[in-house]
């Protein structure tokens, strides 16, 4: 339960965040993406703006026995720069680029109950679930 | 087109990396929002998902707080239909394939200075500039 409401205070303000930077906007996130046209920065500011935050900060978390509420820390072991890793990030960079909405932007423009929102959502959680599903195989 | 906003981006920015370090320091977990709900999707571990959902769940209460204060979020699609479905099904195929997002690997990874985060948000960068590239400069 403690897990749970740490997950929903982290969550709430990673989805204050994405309002407030407007990256729940596709024009925004397209906007960046669009160099050669009327070019938008404000994601790059985004971005800077976490790893200000994070980058002096994991490592001091990570020096800690463990985390506050749980066991262990659970990082990422996999550190091969393999086929999967660059497919899966060029195929996510093309839906990004169509649509401008990446996972967290689009779970929290569900709060407008949007069709377009819900439409996408429905069709990403579809797109892992089949991913998972064929991997597992 | 829209008008930069650095400042609202900078502090969005800023409360998003604080809710990663929140999750990492009190859960142990990565805040990567397409790993967090794709081993829900995925049937996942039992006793491993009410922090997830919850995390979800806050997602879209954040966000439902700031139009709650602002008036409202603006959201200009780019595109319908169809386009949806296609670009909905690539992020969340190419998100589970490549391990990661725009949270994930882009503020998490990096942060921990990970040569596969690194990699990863540069491809998926460098191809959503090609992409919108083609689309509004080739062809339309």
């Amino acid at each position: 339960m403690k897990n749970a409401i740490a997950a929903f205070v982290s969550g709430t303000l990673f989805g204050l965040g994405l309002a407030l930077s407007e990256m729940v906007n596709p024009a925004r996130v397209v906007g960046f993406l669009d160099v050669t046209g009327a070019w938008d920065p404000t994601l790059l500011f985004v971005m800077g703006g976490a790893l200000a935050v994070t980058m002096p900060a994991f490592p001091l978390v990570l020096r800690r026995a463990a985390p506050i509420f749980s066991e262990k820390f659970y990082l990422p072991t996999n550190v091969s720069i393999d086929p999967a890793l660059l497919a899966g990030a060029a195929m996510f960079g093309v839906g990004w680029g169509i649509a401008g909405f990446c996972p967290g932007p689009a779970l929290a423009a569900l709060v407008t109950a949007s069709p377009t929102a819900v439409l996408f959502v429905v069709s990403m959680l579809a797109g892992q679930w089949l991913t998972a599903k064929v991997r597992k195989q | 087109m829209t008008e930069p906003n650095l400042v609202g981006g900078l502090t969005g920015g800023v409360l998003i990396g604080c809710a990663a370090v929140l999750l990492l320091v009190v859960n142990g977990r990565i805040a990567g929002v397409s790993g967090i709900i794709g081993a829900l999707v995925s049937g996942g571990v039992v006793g491993d998902r009410l922090w997830r959902i919850a995390f979800v769940l806050g997602l879209v209460v954040g966000a439902g707080l700031y139009a709650l204060a602002t008036g409202g979020l603006i959201l200009d699609f780019q595109t319908s239909g169809f386009g949806v479905i296609v670009a909905g099904l690539l992020v969340g195929a190419g998100t589970q394939l490549g391990s990661g997002c725009t949270s994930g690997h882009g503020v998490c990874g990096i942060a921990r200075l990970s040569k596969r985060s690194i990699w990863a948000t540069a491809t998926f960068i460098g191809v959503g500039v090609l992409t919108v590239y083609v689309i509004r400069h080739v062809l339309s």
